[in-house]
């Protein structure tokens, strides 16, 4: 970036808090792997040394959603885990974004079925769509730049007000 | 002796009082009875030491849609032994959509017949544990009949609430 260099000739730079907050959220996207069927396995080659997810600053697979800003929902979604998936997204903290991760995951795919959800924006916001049955791991990094794209203009106060949502017990027996 | 020969000899020797059926298709031979006898003529054909159908590899059942008997009850075993597969049918009507439960036989059916009674609706009478396998609890329905639209009944399956 050069930074180093301006660094050293001035002492000092000039910019807004929003650029900064945005830019240092835009790379460090912690996912959130929800991987629930065979897209799953893309999304552990997108992390693999060949497609490196770490150069997008997104290495960083957390099996909380504690510390999550990005879900990543990997499979075929049916009505039973439509709820696991939406408690799941209701533990991460704000602000968070969805990618919809291949066919089933988007539209239910070729699974048009009592029991699987005809995509998943029924119950989520989605941010990025991707097609792909399963997507290749180039097309989960493109996803992930558009993510990147779309936090870089986003504002700091942006978040500042959004209430958590209550969060509802389900009874499975 | 051949098996295929030996076993609807010895279950009519056995089971005087029970009216048999035996068809012989594509080399795998099937046997059907009425549901009453369904657990007496398990535990016959597992504990007999020219059978030994030790294992219980499905259950599972038809929908005839239309038909007078609407399902028909299978269980498909297999001896060890022998290395036999053998298919077992029962006819149940949906007036008394119920079968004797064979968990007392094969421990592994279990859960074949819970599957069963999702997505068919048949009752197993004395099964142990007869809760749904695969859809929600609350579920009002079974799939897997005819008469179940592809696409589910609207409103059925509950979606958590997007804000």
């Amino acid at each position: 970036m050069g930074l180093e260099a301006k660094l050293k000739e001035e002492g000092f730079i000039t910019t807004t808090i929003d650029a900064v907050v945005a830019w240092s959220r835009e790379s460090s996207v912690w996912p959130m792997p929800m991987g629930i069927s065979c897209c799953a396995i893309e999304m552990m080659a997108t992390a693999d040394p060949k497609y490196d997810m770490a150069r997008f600053g997104s290495e960083v697979m957390r099996f909380t959603p504690r510390q999550c800003d990005l879900m990543i929902v990997a499979g075929t979604v049916t009505y039973k885990m439509a709820h696991v998936v939406r408690k799941i997204y209701d533990q991460m903290p704000d602000p968070k974004w969805v990618i919809a991760m291949g066919a089933c995951t988007s539209s239910g795919g070729m699974y048009r079925s009592y029991n699987v959800v005809q995509g998943i924006d029924q119950f989520l916001p989605v941010d990025v769509y991707l097609a792909g049955c399963p997507p290749r791991p180039d097309n989960l990094l493109n996803a992930l730049i558009q993510i990147q794209d779309k936090i870089s203009k986003t504002k700091a106060r942006d978040f500042q007000d959004r209430k958590l949502p209550e969060l509802t017990v389900l009874h499975n027996n | 002796m051949n098996l295929k020969e030996l076993i609807p000899q010895k279950l009519q020797e056995k089971f005087s009082h029970v009216k048999f059926e035996f068809l012989d298709y594509r080399g795998d031979l099937s046997v059907k009875f009425e549901k009453e006898h369904v657990v007496e003529i398990c535990r016959f054909l597992k504990e007999d030491s020219d059978f030994q159908f030790k294992l219980c590899e499905d259950v599972t059942a038809i929908d005839w849609a239309k038909r007078k008997n609407r399902f028909t009850v299978v269980y498909h075993i297999f001896s060890l032994k022998h290395n036999f597969r053998l298919r077992l049918k029962a006819d149940v009507d949906e007036s008394d959509c119920t079968i004797d439960s064979v968990t007392p036989v094969w421990k592994t059916s279990n859960w074949l017949e819970r599957e069963t009674w999702d997505m068919y609706g048949i009752k197993f009478n004395n099964h142990p544990d007869l809760r749904r396998m695969y859809m929600p609890e609350d579920f009002q329905y079974h799939p897997l009949r005819k008469d179940f639209p592809l696409m589910g009944i609207p409103g059925s399956l509950p979606l958590p609430k997007k804000d």
